[in-house]
């Protein structure tokens, strides 16, 4: 049975620069490989491809891919689909690299054993199966490697979308940006409460100018880091609401209890009266006396 | 049994909570506070649980009774020094400690007690 199996192995070794070239062609024509940069990636990778099979003993080796011998193969694969992932393939465009393989060598096995019907279907079937594994495989990989980028992305925006900034000694200032679904609470939450004590800041103002909704969802979550703050002794402000999210929140008759301003501005004045704090306009105030 | 100290500082109670608190203690420290309030006519009474890492619905309920109690006998209470860890714990548990009055750390505490103080009087001239 191996011996049969090798027969693809062996042609491939045989008329490996045949292969190759006819594989290219097949490629380019197929795929749009466009400017010559790609062109020699394609190359490379085919090139590369081709000797991971031909270093190969048998095609059993591949009936597990998870199997230590394969990693050498794995890797280009996934090479492969990160690199065609970058320059924005898509999955069936990546997956095609490895099945376009199937034209070129059906082929080449017609021209050497063309002459043996049963010999010829038998190494067919062995052909598209590996091929078509290693095609499945590429396309899993691709889809690993996305979600791998998404993972990060969503790591990367919450970090970046909770800033708590010091307004003024004493005032804290949270411009929530985006949804906010539990784990950004969570990370909101903490953020405001660390900053309390470190500032030991009396009061928050909480901006939900860049809240694009407000459902009861976000209204609870809203309501918890009030509370939570309350707790470390520090009152909450909640600012930048939009005409139709007080509209929202009267509709879904949500009682959130703090004080609302609809500006940030209203909502520091508020927090410097409450500070004992006083901003003077100094023109007013030197034409005061005089009256 | 370990007995917790109550603090007097002017016209305030400074109770600090360092121990694992049990139904006994709880029980003591309420009726050892409300004696200290009548005797010592406070008017503030302050609990400090910065050495807390683990405030639970039973500690919870304490300080909701507590405070309850203290402001029977016309004294303001304020929970000072809640770790983050605890609050959002608190928050999470649904124990928004409502009744209770909150600040950051001891020196706010006392200010914020003076102020409810003063502004009380103000409004008792008033009338």
């Amino acid at each position: 049975m191996s011996d049969n199996r090798s027969v693809v192995l062996a042609l491939i070794d045989r008329h490996y620069q045949r292969l190759l070239t006819d594989w290219l062609a097949c490629q380019k024509r197929d795929a749009k490989l466009g400017d010559a940069q790609r062109e020699s990636e394609a190359r490379e990778f085919a090139r590369r491809f081709l000797e991971e099979l031909r270093r190969c003993a048998t095609l059993a080796q591949f009936d597990n891919l998870e199997a230590p011998e394969c990693a050498p193969m794995r890797e280009l694969l996934d090479e492969l689909s990160r690199a065609r992932l970058v320059q924005g393939f898509s999955p069936s465009e990546t997956a095609t690299f490895v099945l376009s393989l199937k034209e070129p060598l059906f082929e080449l096995l017609r021209r050497e054993i063309g002459d043996n019907a049963e010999g010829l279907a038998r190494e067919i079937w062995t052909a598209t199966g590996l091929l078509d594994k290693l095609g499945l495989y590429t396309t899993e990989s691709y889809v690993r490697t996305r979600e791998e980028v998404i993972r990060r992305q969503q790591q990367e925006l919450l970090e970046l979308s909770t800033p708590v900034v010091e307004l003024w000694d004493g005032v804290l200032a949270l411009p929530l940006i985006g949804t906010l679904d539990s784990a950004r609470t969570q990370i909101v939450m903490e953020s405001l409460l660390e900053r309390i004590v470190t500032s030991g800041a009396e009061i928050a103002i909480i901006d939900i100018t860049g809240v694009p909704t407000v459902d009861t969802l976000v209204a609870q979550h809203l309501i918890k880091t009030i509370s939570a703050a309350r707790l470390m002794g520090a009152d909450c402000i909640l600012s930048g609401i939009r005409p139709q999210i007080a509209q929202t929140i009267v509709h879904l008759g949500l009682e959130l209890n703090v004080i609302s301003k609809a500006t940030m501005s209203s909502a520091l004045a508020l927090a410097l009266r409450r500070t004992g704090k006083v901003v003077v306009d100094r023109a007013k105030s030197a034409a005061a006396p005089a009256e | 049994m370990a007995e917790i100290p109550i603090l007097k500082i002017g016209d305030c109670l400074l109770v600090s909570i360092q121990v694992d608190m049990h139904d006994r203690l709880a029980l003591a420290l309420q009726d050892d506070l409300t004696e200290r309030i009548v005797a010592d006519h406070a008017r503030g009474v302050m609990i400090d649980i910065s050495a807390l890492e683990i405030v639970d619905s039973f500690i919870g309920r304490m300080l909701n009774n507590i405070a309850a109690m203290s402001r029977v006998l016309d004294a303001v209470t304020v929970v000072v020094g809640m770790r983050p860890a605890v609050a959002i714990t608190l928050v999470e548990l649904g124990l928004g400690l409502t009744g209770v009055r909150t600040a950051l750390n001891v020196d706010k505490g006392l200010a914020l007690i003076r102020r409810i103080i003063d502004s009380d009087s103000l409004d008792a001239d008033r009338d």
